[in-house]
């Protein structure tokens, strides 16, 4: 057994008479290799570990972290939670998870290539990312950043309930950020790769869309204000699915924080949309086979062809809501208690490509980043409005570049409004796959 | 918190393959929280984080590694670690001597949290639920956080530096849902200050929670927020964040060093209107981005950055300092132990102007004016950035007319810097923020008078 899971089993046999304890442990091996003219700009090399305690008592709850394992710290933790459960309030619902029969998917998300690859491979890896993104173009002229990250992830999770989970997974990720110039203006574009062990990262792959999205932007301009179909780079569908994700999930819908709460089995999104969370999927960046409370995770269909089909769920909300735990319990590394979230959305990809949807677009925009959809953004009352950068679409064929606009609708209408999802599916380093995504009358205003 | 030989020695051993400059920067952080969501105190959380990060610089190339193990056996393997991934050329450095800690700086913190029991910070919670709630059956959902911490600090390195910092924050906020016919909408207030528990004595957290309830209330009656390039007034207080993100992350050195900033080679010249001064101050006691030492061990420094719409100065850490032959100028943060310290701003605000703001809205003809600004984000190399209106009105024929809904601003830092075209005599501090750059966030702090921009791109989707 894994020396995490058996820690975490010996202080969850510390409960006394009466009270549920669940303990997560994590440890996490990362590297980070940042090159920058040629050389190593900073290498970092972490390991680090910790312990997340939750105490039920009464219906009440607690929860304590420490971010080491020194046994003295490990009591002080256990103590600490037990102590804050007296000052919570009750709630029926409250509770660790207990075994719910489901088997952890058969994947395996752990590749021993990385876990065995040289530091030299990786600064390697590092340096000749960032010169071929140099190199795909004559127009990039810097680099903001060129990084390889990795990490080993372990993590346990035991209760005195009968849990007794362990997970271990692997991931690493090129990315860099590039900077074209001409006539004095500069503009830039991102690119990524990403994957579950080095030997799938694709180097040439990451340069040329970062080199590609910086030069295209070159010579933008600021647009009038109009209203357009909306053509949805992969990264940025991926970003509003991580959004949607959030309003579907039991906690929001119990706690009147969701905009689909009273929707269950009403059609709220075009037909074309189905929308599944299933961190089972391996090729997922954020794949895991055990929840944050140490359940199976599973896949969930959230909308079906534009219908409202389930809600995810944690223990506590699938209890409160008369259900189950989805598995779907997340968790802000050891420093929190988990809640309820998406962990891998994708959308079912439709049948054609990004081109042959683009080509049919009379007037349009192609965005390839959005910005500021943290603040533009209100998953409670639907309000969507960003930054947005990328290239006109006139008669099917792209046109010129733009920027410093904003695109806006609603999040309701965004959904109703999808006139196509294209064939592609990208996964990226974040909880959500991209896919190619047209969505008719969408408000740009610019000039 | 770390003996001084032990120090020495874990900088020895960070030197020992050719290193230029090594570092040891340790922390010990106490956290606690308490959330009250849906009508119920729902949970409070302890936490305790505690490590070393030892980082060691070869030429342009930095090493570093981190541990929570605290002992000689741990600090001296990270070293190595750290020491390894600069990859020196191997020559053994010389033997290192830190000077004796500067006296600890009283931190001025009156109650300190850790003392307070817990039940009276469950009863803040209460309180503000109960006020928001009063405010009308609009109100469908509060929820209500508390939250503490106690972080300590040292920092040595192979210079001979030794120093030390206290830092106690305390933070308070209320958000609150309204319902109506026309959906749901939200409002939210809070308070962040670098001091102790005696906030509480400077804060009325029932008026808080009115705040917040009156914000979601009032956009209820929101109409869509239009689009298009207007004049935009700020309130007070409000347009930290639009300078936060027009200029503060490019007068970042770090940015400024790869050309990734359009404010790159531009020092001396005029890059704002005249109006604008602008200082990053982390000496500014009690303020939420607040220090006595940053996390390179340099004293908080009060940095003009822009005089009179005068570029002055870029914001500087150790590293960048260091390649320009210059001093830091206390501006080296991280988000812990765990992390490499970059350039980040610390209080950042603009210096009061002599316009009344009355007569700023009223010479207005049209346009929009926003109370209460969300985060922002910018690209520093071509300078668009966004910032959000969580609370905002029209302005039609020089008065604040009917609330809009939610939505960003979009404009081109240099150019919106020269449209400043008004700035108040009504300085006030704004939000506590958490500013994000490189995946690190640190809590920063902003103020500004009431200002006027005369043109910025309004993201709605009204015509």
């Amino acid at each position: 057994m894994s020396d995490l899971l058996e820690t975490a089993k010996r202080m969850a046999d510390r409960a006394v008479e009466g009270e549920q304890v669940e303990v997560f442990i994590v440890r996490e091996r990362d590297t980070e290799v940042r090159a920058y003219n040629g050389e190593v700009e900073s290498l970092t090399a972490s390991e680090s570990q910790g312990i997340g305690v939750r105490v039920v008592k009464d219906h009440r709850q607690g929860f304590a972290y420490a971010g080491t394992l020194d046994e003295s710290i490990l009591t002080e933790t256990l103590i600490e939670a037990r102590d804050n459960a007296g000052f919570a309030q009750p709630d029926e619902f409250n509770g660790v998870a207990e075994p719910d029969g489901v088997d952890p998917a058969d994947v395996d998300l752990y590749s021993s290539d990385l876990a065995d690859l040289s530091t030299d491979d990786k600064v390697a890896l590092a340096i000749e990312l960032e010169r071929a993104t140099l190199a795909a173009d004559t127009r990039i002229a810097g680099i903001e950043s060129a990084e390889y990250v990795d990490s080993i992830y372990e993590s346990a999770v035991a209760t005195n309930t009968g849990i007794a989970s362990f997970t271990r997974e692997t991931g690493c990720y090129l990315s860099t950020y590039a900077m074209a110039e001409a006539d004095g203006e500069v503009q830039t574009g991102f690119g990524f790769s990403v994957g579950r062990s080095p030997a799938v990262l694709d180097v040439a792959e990451a340069a040329e869309s970062a080199a590609l999205r910086a030069t295209r932007l070159l010579g933008a301009v600021k647009a009038p204000t109009s209203r357009l179909t909306v053509v949805l780079d992969p990264w940025v569908t991926a970003q509003l699915l991580g959004i949607i994700g959030g309003t579907l999930t039991g906690d929001a819908v119990l706690k009147g924080r969701s905009m689909f709460a009273d929707r269950m089995g009403e059609l709220v999104a075009a037909p074309t949309i189905t929308l599944l969370d299933d961190p089972t999927d391996e090729a997922a960046f954020t794949a895991s086979t055990v929840d944050g409370e140490g359940l199976a995770t599973r896949s969930t269909t959230l909308i079906g062809g534009g219908v409202v089909e389930a809600f995810l769920h944690n223990g506590y909300s699938g209890r409160r809501s008369g259900s189950a735990s989805t598995g779907s319990a997340v968790r802000p590394g050891f420093k929190g208690a988990s809640s309820v979230g998406a962990q891998a959305l994708q959308l079912v990809p439709g049948s054609r490509s990004p081109a042959d949807l683009i080509a049919e677009v009379d007037f349009g925009l192609l965005v390839q980043e959005v910005s500021g959809l943290h603040s533009g953004v209100n998953p409670v009352s639907g309000d969507f409005s960003t930054g947005a950068e990328g290239v006109m679409i006139r008669g099917g064929e792209m046109a010129e570049p733009i920027r410093e606009v904003t695109i806006a609708s609603t999040l309701q209408r965004l959904l109703q409004d999808v006139v196509d999802v294209g064939c592609d599916l990208e996964w990226l380093p974040m909880n959500a796959a991209g896919t190619t995504l047209v969505v008719a009358d969408v408000t740009m205003s610019g000039s | 918190m770390l003996d001084h030989e032990l120090v020495n020695q874990t900088l020895s051993v960070a030197m020992s393959t050719g290193g230029e400059f090594a570092e040891v920067f340790v922390e010990d952080k106490r956290s606690s929280s308490a959330l009250l969501d849906d009508g119920r105190v729902e949970e409070l959380t302890s936490g305790r984080d505690r490590g070393a990060g030892i980082r060691v610089v070869v030429g342009g190339s930095t090493g570093f590694a981190h541990t929570a193990d605290l002992s000689e056996s741990g600090l001296t393997s990270a070293a190595r670690a750290a020491a390894a991934a600069a990859r020196g050329a191997g020559q053994p450095g010389a033997t290192i001597e830190v000077s004796a800690a500067q006296e600890s700086r009283g931190n001025g913190v009156l109650i300190a949290p850790e003392d307070v029991a817990k039940a009276t910070k469950v009863e803040l919670l209460t309180v503000a639920d109960a006020a928001a709630r009063a405010e009308g059956g609009a109100i469908s959902q509060v929820s209500v956080r508390y939250g503490d911490s106690r972080r300590r600090i040292l920092v040595a390195n192979s210079d001979g530096l030794l120093a030390e910092d206290d830092q106690v924050r305390t933070l308070f906020s209320v958000s609150c849902v309204a319902t109506g016919d026309t959906g749901m909408q939200t409002g939210r207030e809070s308070v962040g200050r670098t001091i102790g528990f005696e906030l509480f004595d400077q804060t009325d957290v029932g008026e808080m929670a009115q705040q917040a309830a009156r914000r979601a209330i009032t956009k209820l009656s929101a109409r869509p927020a239009p689009s298009g390039a207007m004049t935009v007034v700020v309130g007070p207080g409000g347009g930290g964040v639009l300078f936060h993100e027009a200029c503060g992350h490019g007068l970042e050195a770090d940015l400024v060093a790869k050309s990734a900033s359009v404010f790159a080679n531009r020092i001396g010249d005029q890059v704002a209107s005249p109006l604008v001064t602008l200082i990053d101050d982390g000496t500014m006691a009690g303020e939420w981005g607040h220090f006595g030492i940053d996390d390179e061990g340099q004293p908080a420094g009060q940095n003009v950055l822009i005089e009179d719409g005068v570029l002055t100065d870029y914001m500087w850490d150790r590293l960048r300092a260091r390649n320009e032959s210059r001093t830091s100028s206390g501006n080296g943060r991280r988000q812990s132990y765990q992390h490499l310290p970059m350039v980040r701003m610390t209080n950042t605000y603009i210096g009061e102007g002599t316009d009344d703001p009355a007569e700023i809205v009223a010479s207005t003809e049209s346009g929009v004016y926003v109370a209460q600004l969300g985060g922002g984000q910018v690209n520093t190399a071509t300078g668009d950035f966004v910032f959000g209106m969580t609370e905002a009105y029209l302005i039609e024929n020089g008065e604040i007319t009917a609330p809009i809904r939610e939505g960003n601003l979009i404009g081109n830092g240099p150019e919106v810097l020269m449209g400043i075209d008004a700035l108040g005599d009504d300085f006030a501090m704004g939000h506590p923020g958490m500013c994000g750059k490189d995946g690190q966030g640190v809590p920063v702090g902003d103020g500004t008078p009431t200002l006027r921009v005369k043109s910025l791109t309004v993201g709605g989707t009204a015509a």
